[in-house]
């Protein structure tokens, strides 16, 4: 971590280059078709999912356990072969195309998986072997710049059985990272870390991003993908739900106007009064859905009537609630 | 490596060469060899002629000959004569049961061990590729069948030259050969011995593909291997016995013949040609077509 490129990532990602209304498979990194993959047991998994992912974008990949995105990560990677419909990645079919397609993807699927009698750094070796578009002269400063950049270069010779959770997960990373990629698919990729290492690889996010790697980021802490996605898609039981950018997705649901006040019950009928709706008083925080009209003329008319206000303001919508507007269901697993 | 490095090496400037592509197969040999389990198995194979050497020396150090004529592998009688029979005997000995034991071992554990572990999805996106994968791993069972083999060999040759005297020898057929065409007959016969295991292998990688459990292979590998060696002890089932792979094992014997005796011989060598051919195509066939969900 660290380097010389991670200054702004925040400028970049507000200024991206809005590709997201053209749903062009050309300037699409992923782009699937009715994509549906039904199991021998009659289970369907994935239900004709139509999904675009825009280049240069962090697109946070939501849903409820169950409900399709591993599925539909395999089949992406060319591990599972879909049912019917179609998916490219880098524009070329896959599973089809995988050979030229996957030397330039990096994937961290379902938790890292690494064989516990090799050390971290052996680890590595074999991953990197197992391309066969990576130089194996320069195999050694590949492997060690990746255990550096996940921060385990101290760790890279012990036994990978007695690594802990988070110290797997950092070495699942480093095996995506050990060659320059357009394209990052991170399933879970702070799962097992602390505070500390979600930052870092928050911030390794960013920085891959800003240096024009998609990266498509499934998870399932949604301020996680509020804080560093641009783009996001909801799945439920197998379908997709909605996509687009993180802020059209959040705008979807109105933020709640929320006054802080000893005088509760006085400030509910004020506000009522001013024509907000759905009024609900939580001991001294009274929430309201805002009336369409200046929220300033509101806050005078609590004071006027004697509300002694000691908190006024508009409490935006996360895209928690977005999710769950959408799904009608928090993350429970789907029947 | 730097960032400015990074964005200048992009993938489409690297020029893969065809050599890159065996880095696999020698990492693959490598990690086989860096198991704890493999090293047992070799162990194991290695104390065999240590055993029967060492069981052949107190027996017959009062003087006597080993066995009252008959009883025991192949060639045990002569060892007391010359130690470089210690060699045909101990290959006699592991190649019914503790050889494709081992080789079962490592061939049913070569892609379920990965599925169970999940290092397979890695593999497959690194990536590996389905067919060069397998290639790969029976390519490093055939691999493992020589090393094994030349373990054996070894280790009895040593055992040999310690506990026995050496020198020239007898073949089967009664005529006298010198010590060094003893020597190169007994590579002769470890190789054919490890080509006696190439159908067993890639029986073994078949029944890999179709589960995602090591220890389930395996099982069901070993298993199979007792079976047959039952059913090919059991009259009644004559007319299928020659399609059993183990059925020309002990023909190896016949290169201590002399002239050599080559009838069974090439029937053993046609007989695993044609395992490999249709377990390596079903395997094939299976693994290139699965869906990898673990």
């Amino acid at each position: 971590m660290g380097e010389p490129s991670a200054t702004e990532p925040e400028s970049e990602r507000e200024s991206e280059p809005a590709p997201h209304g053209v749903e062009g498979a050309e300037d699409s990194v992923i782009h699937t078709r009715a994509l549906t993959k039904r199991y021998r047991g009659g289970q369907l998994a994935v239900d004709g999912l139509d999904l675009t992912v825009p280049a240069g974008s962090v697109f946070g990949f939501l849903g409820p356990n169950g409900s399709g995105k591993t599925t539909t990560i395999r089949m992406l990677m060319g591990l599972i072969e879909p049912t019917s419909g179609a998916a490219r990645v880098l524009g070329r079919p896959m599973p089809r195309s995988s050979r030229a397609v996957l030397p330039q993807v990096g994937a961290l699927i379902e938790g890292p998986a690494l064989y516990g009698f090799l050390s971290g750094r052996q680890n590595l070796v074999r991953y990197d072997a197992a391309d066969p578009t990576a130089d194996p002269r320069t195999r050694s400063t590949r492997v060690a710049a990746a255990l550096d950049r996940v921060g385990l270069a101290a760790a890279a010779g012990k036994k990978a059985k007695a690594y802990s959770l988070g110290m797997k997960q950092r070495l699942g990373l480093a095996s995506a990272l050990l060659q320059p990629r357009k394209l990052l698919v991170l399933d879970e990729p702070t799962n097992g870390l602390d505070p500390q290492g979600m930052r870092e690889i928050r911030s390794l996010i960013r920085e891959l991003a800003s240096d024009g790697t998609t990266v498509f980021l499934s998870s399932h802490l949604l301020d996680e993908i509020e804080q560093v996605c641009t783009h996001a898609a909801v799945m439920a039981q197998g379908r997709l739900i909605t996509q687009g950018p993180v802020a059209d997705l959040a705008a979807g649901t109105r933020g709640r106007l929320v006054v802080t006040t000893p005088d509760a019950a006085e400030a509910a009928r004020v506000l009522k009064e001013q024509g907000a709706s759905d009024v609900v008083i939580a001991d001294d925080r009274v929430s309201a859905e805002p009336p369409d009209r200046d929220l300033a003329d509101l806050n005078a008319a609590l004071v006027t009537a004697g509300v002694r206000v000691r908190g006024f303001g508009v409490e935006r919508a996360s895209l928690e609630d977005a999710f769950v507007a959408l799904t009608g269901e928090g993350f429970d697993v789907a029947g | 490596m730097s960032q400015a490095e990074a964005v200048r090496q992009t993938p489409a400037a690297r020029t893969p060469s065809m050599m890159w592509t065996f880095g696999l197969f020698r990492n693959e040999v490598l990690t086989t060899f860096r198991r704890w389990r493999t090293l047992a198995l070799l162990g194991v194979l290695a104390a065999v002629p240590i055993l029967v050497g060492i069981a052949v020396k107190v027996e017959t150090g009062d003087g006597s000959s080993a066995g009252p004529g008959g009883g025991g592998p192949a060639f045990i009688s002569q060892i007391t004569n010359n130690g470089l029979f210690l060699v045909f005997t101990a290959l006699a000995a592991t190649l019914p049961f503790f050889l494709p034991m081992a080789i079962g071992v490592i061939a049913g554990d070569a892609i379920a061990g990965e599925a169970g572990t999940g290092t397979l999805r890695y593999l497959l996106v690194a990536p590996a590729g389905r067919s060069r994968l397998l290639l790969t791993k029976y390519a490093t069972v055939m691999t493992f069948c020589l090393v094994a083999t030349l373990v054996v060999a070894v280790s009895a040759l040593s055992v040999g030259a310690l506990l026995f005297p050496l020198g020239d020898l007898t073949t089967i057929s009664g005529t006298r050969i010198s010590f060094a065409d003893g020597l190169g007959r007994a590579l002769l016969i470890a190789l054919v011995v490890a080509a006696s295991l190439i159908g067993m292998a890639a029986l073994g990688l078949f029944v890999s593909t179709l589960t995602n459990s090591g220890i389930a292979a395996m099982a069901t590998t070993v298993g199979l291997l007792i079976t047959v060696q039952i059913l090919d002890q059991i009259p009644q089932l004559h007319a299928l016995q020659p399609y059993f792979f183990s059925h020309y094992w002990l023909s190896f014997a016949d290169l201590m013949r002399d002239p050599v005796y080559w009838d069974d011989l090439t029937k053993n060598l046609g007989l695993q040609a044609l395992y490999a051919a249709v377990f390596g195509a079903a395997a094939w066939a299976r693994f290139t077509t699965k869906d990898i969900t673990t």
